[in-house]
């Protein structure tokens, strides 16, 4: 009984990391910006796409991939600023939305062109046979995907709260105006949370690919779950979004192994929902920060 | 002498244009074969290879001289996977391009959306989706025809063998889109025909990463086998997951197993994984004069050459119905009403890539479970089951 | 004045378009144009007019479609009456959507809408008849007894339904509840001062956009006679914004001109296989870059410019 729920714990665990990262990509750029980026999803899909390419494909050692994936897709996070949201600056909501569904379109449509539709794999970090707790299995990679989503969240926590660069980011959402009056330049800073953003969402998908296997489409299926996980957390709280991620991948997979599995994906919806109508700030959200945004 | 040089110039430029107008006249009508495939959206992975397989014939045919000297020209259309662009694919190869046949949709539910034009236009149609409904009620299908095998027959392949196993208890393991959805509802329907139980009936979805909940379910309702519908990568995930949770009962999948790439992704995983498949991707394994083999032979290597990717079992459709029509045009010319019937009539032990075929009056599909082999992976391969 | 001239021209286009144009072909992907068009002018009303943001517009468009389809096809209800069910439901949802997104705004009530539209595709894939396998037979369109064969009768049918809901929402538009809830666009706090009331009203917008949705879905069910729910997705929402951007979200006409750019251009995007997702994208950001405010307001802001 106990292992049982135990392996239905590891699964929500697995697929909670992956949301976690993606959600905490979505607090980056709202936190600097006030956007939801909805091309989230596609830099996750690249870091997987373009680690098989480099490790693969051109056979380059493990760590040199890694890196260089990560630059490829900071790049096309940076890209992605300069010509589609910087000259959007004023924009009203609706298109800024927009925007950003139109890059993950592009993105798509070049990943699709370029990587085919199939489905893309590559060895996990190490090899061996898949560890059991009380019962459970649990496969090394996920192991390394939990470690590796810990370790991103402490890394971008203390970034954003001990350094100038990250304090200074929080400042531009809040009141570009008076982060300009200080001296900011918030136009880099933007430029700044979608080079983040953009390699947070990499590193999952670097990370994910040899358990879950990875193709050009699966982009909008993880932003929408990411997405759940931001609101959840409160969007613009980072620990939040993390927080979120995890309860909606334990959520869905203890659905999945106590109710049905043909509703599970509703849970998160219903969850996001049920939070927006009663507590729109987030389980660790405040009112009071609501108000403050520009959206 | 200027009159004699006239002449002469006269008598060339007419002999010219008689020697123009001639060729003309040998260039002959090409035959324009319409095709509606999912190129695009959730189910290419039907349509790229079927698309990809009907150029090639087309092209292959064109090379050696055409059908009786005309040249074939194939029109395919992308449905995005919609039954919505389907109806305009259809109009538009009915309309602009007056094809005189139109092979595929892709899937069921552009075939049946497409069904009530092609009838209206009395225009023959070889579906290469496998829904049931595409052919039956047979009465009301009297221009349509499909090459697909009825999701129907590979459940009762996989049936029969677990018959003869003596297994009684299985769970079952969906995928929530259409092609799981049509496995499961059969999966549930025949198992008391063969004295089997579904203890378990689990499902996901398209993107899911991870299936161990619902196969844990599984063993822990006491099945003796995991039968697993889907295609695309969650097959692979089962797969592993199967794998690494050290299950202990065996994993049945669907005829869409039947790609290398699976074997490729799956790795060791993939080890005693069972399924009937077509026999495309088990030909090196049959006897030498099994109707089938050279054709397959063909296909495989051909289609690995230009593509540089094996078809799959779904492109093997896309070809026997392309063949159809091709051979109907053969032996009746660009007749529609002509070509139907002799789809319907003179198909008889017709060996094609997705089986052999026995087109009549009553089915139009002409292939049963016996299309398929039972095969089990052993190291990186297939084996054919006895 | 203006207005009935606009209203004139387009009424002589569609009485003439089916006479010039016969090919089946075109007559589909006008009929199509038209079931967008409906789409559109939903969103626009609800979203330029009321000025709240949805990503949903897919659920009543699945709601339109299955309830309609069900009630033709499973209890034998005449199709007039099963479109009339099938608003109603919708309008219930509507209520029971806008009634707690109240007091979102912003990203909030986007992402609402969006686990709304979600939602009703979950729904519709585990409860629909025939699952995500979808179910066909549904019966064409007929009225009191008069079947809808031809695609120049659907096209007819439609696109004077199209002409009719024009000319209603600028009656609404124009009226005093049209007046308030573009009061509610500029400032909430504002209307409310006023004495409007802004509750009421938003939920009134909701509903109107739900009805037209699910009309359009209706449609879309007994022309094509087989659906399924793949074609009420998230991407589906995202197709109906992006109609309502480009056509321009402030003008009910920019709806129809969005309608029926997005419809066509697939259709034009035919030849380049695999590279039309990416086009399409880029063409998309180019409106979204270059023609902000959409089509038909910058055209009549740079016709209005040079006196005209």
């Amino acid at each position: 009984m106990f292992s049982l729920f135990l392996q239905f714990l590891l699964s929500g665990i697995t697929v909670g990391a992956v949301y976690s990262l993606v959600g905490l990509g979505f607090n980056i750029i709202y936190n600097a910006t006030s956007i939801i980026n909805l091309a989230q999803g596609e830099f996750v899909v690249m870091g997987g796409l373009v680690m098989w390419f480099f490790s693969q494909s051109l056979h380059m050692p493990f760590f040199l991939s890694v890196i260089l994936t990560i630059l490829v897709v900071g790049l096309v996070g940076l890209i992605m600023e300069r010509l589609t949201i910087n000259p959007l600056k004023n924009a009203d909501l609706l298109l800024m939305i927009m925007i950003t569904v139109a890059v993950s379109i592009v993105l798509r449509g070049i990943l699709m062109f370029k990587f085919g539709k199939d489905p893309y794999n590559y060895p996990p970090f190490t090899t061996g046979e898949p560890i059991m707790i009380f019962g459970a299995v649990i496969q090394q990679q996920v192991l390394w995907v939990l470690g590796i989503t810990l370790a991103c969240i402490g890394l971008i926590f203390l970034f954003f709260n001990k350094t100038m660069l990250g304090k200074a980011m929080s400042a531009c959402a809040v009141n570009p105006t008076a982060a300009k009056l200080v001296g900011i330049n918030v136009s880099r800073m933007i430029m700044l949370s979608f080079v983040l953003s953009a390699i947070l969402g990499a590193i999952g998908g670097i990370a994910i690919t040899p358990i879950s296997l990875m193709e050009y489409d699966k982009g909008p299926a993880l932003a929408v779950k990411g997405f759940c996980a931001a609101i959840m957390g409160g969007l613009g709280n980072s620990m939040g979004a993390v927080i979120g991620g995890f309860i909606i991948g334990i959520l869905e997979s203890l659905t999945a192994g106590y109710i049905h599995s043909g509703f599970k994906d509703a849970i998160a919806l219903i969850i996001m929902l049920a939070i927006l109508f009663f507590k729109p700030a987030g389980l660790f959200g405040s009112k009071a920060s609501l108000s403050v945004r520009k959206f | 002498m200027k009159v004699k040089g006239k002449c002469i110039l006269k008598v060339l430029v007419v002999s010219l244009m008689l020697f123009l107008v001639a060729k003309a006249g040998i260039a002959k009508e090409p035959y324009k074969i319409g095709a509606i495939f999912s190129v695009t959206g959730p189910a290419s992975f039907l349509g790229e290879p079927e698309k990809n397989t009907v150029i090639m014939l087309a092209d292959q045919i064109n090379k050696a001289g055409g059908i009786n000297g005309h040249p074939v020209e194939v029109i395919v259309e992308d449905d995005k996977s919609d039954e919505g662009q389907a109806v305009l694919a259809a109009k538009k190869l009915l309309d602009k391009d007056k094809v005189i046949a139109i092979i595929g949709p892709s899937i069921t539910g552009s075939s049946m959306a497409v069904i009530p034009i092609v009838q209206g236009a009395k225009t023959p149609l070889v579906s290469v989706a496998a829904g049931a409904g595409i052919t039956t009620p047979v009465n009301e299908r009297y221009w349509v025809f499909k090459t697909a095998q009825y999701d129907v027959s590979a459940v009762i392949a996989i049936y029969k063998y677990m018959q003869k196993k003596g297994i009684k208890k299985v769970g079952i393991i969906t995928i929530t889109n259409a092609f799981g959805d049509q496995g499961r509802k059969a999966l549930l329907e025949l198992a008391p025909k063969y004295g089997i139980t579904v203890v378990a009936d689990e499902r996901y979805g398209p993107k899911d990463a991870d299936m161990t909940t619902q196969l844990t379910k599984i063993k822990a309702a006491g099945a003796q086998a995991v039968i697993n519908w889907s295609v695309g990568p969650t097959q692979v995930i089962v797969t592993k997951n199967w794998h690494d949770l050290k299950l202990g009962i065996p994993l049945y999948q669907s005829h869409g197993w039947g790609s290398k790439k699976n074997l490729e992704l799956a790795g060791p995983a993939a080890e005693d994984v069972i399924a009937p498949l077509g026999r495309l991707v088990v030909w090196d394994k049959l006897p030498d004069n099994h109707p089938q083999k050279s054709i397959l032979k063909k296909y495989e290597t051909d289609y690995k050459e230009r593509y540089k990717t094996e078809p799959g079992t779904f492109g093997g459709h896309a070809y026997d119905a392309f063949m159809l029509v091709v051979d109907a045009l053969k032996h009746v010319g660009p007749d529609k009403q002509k070509i139907r019937d002799y789809i319907e009539n003179n198909i008889k032990n017709w060996p094609g890539i997705s089986g052999i075929y026995n087109m009549s009056k009553e089915d139009h599909c002409g292939m049963d479970d016996t299309a398929f082999e039972m095969t089990i992976v052993k190291k990186g391969d297939w084996e054919i089951l006895k | 004045m203006k207005k009935h001239v606009n209203y004139l021209v387009f009424i002589i286009l569609i009485i003439l378009f089916p006479i010039f144009i016969t090919e089946n072909y075109t007559l589909s992907i006008a009929i199509f144009a038209g079931i967008n068009t409906l789409l559109a002018m939903g969103l626009s009303l609800l979203m330029g007019y009321a000025g709240q943001a949805s990503l949903g517009q897919a659920g009543f468009y699945g709601i339109g479609a299955y309830i309609s389809a069900i009630l033709a096809q499973k209890f034998g209800m005449p199709v007039l009456l099963s479109f009339c069910i099938a608003a109603l439901v919708s309008a219930l949802a509507a209520i029971l959507l806008a009634i707690p997104a109240l007091r979102l705004k912003g990203h909030y009530l986007a992402v609402a809408t969006l686990g709304f539209g979600e939602i009703i595709y979950i729904l519709l894939n585990e409860l629909g008849p025939g699952g995500p396998s979808g179910f066909g037979d549904i019966p064409n369109i007929s009225f009191f007894g008069y079947k809808l064969t031809s695609p120049r009768e659907y096209f007819y049918v439609i696109w004077g339904t199209v002409f009719v809901l024009i000319i209603f929402s600028y009656n609404i538009i124009n009226s005093r509840i049209g007046r308030a809830m573009r009061a509610i666009h500029d400032t909430e706090i504002g209307s409310s001062a006023m004495g409007i009331d802004v509750a009421g009203l938003k939920i009134k917008a909701f509903i109107l956009s739900a009805v037209y949705a699910s009309i359009a879905g209706s449609f879309y069910a007994h022309y094509v006679t087989f659906i399924s729910p793949t074609s009420f997705s998230l991407f589906q929402s995202i197709l109906i914004l992006t109609m309502v951007v480009i056509g321009g979200a402030s003008n009910l006409w920019g709806a129809v001109v969005g309608a029926v750019i997005i419809t066509i251009l697939p259709e034009l995007l035919r030849k380049f296989d695999e590279l039309d997702v990416l086009i399409y994208g880029l063409i998309l950001i180019f409106f979204l870059l270059f023609l902000r405010k959409g089509i038909v307001p910058t055209l009549t802001e740079r016709l209005k410019r040079k006196g005209i």
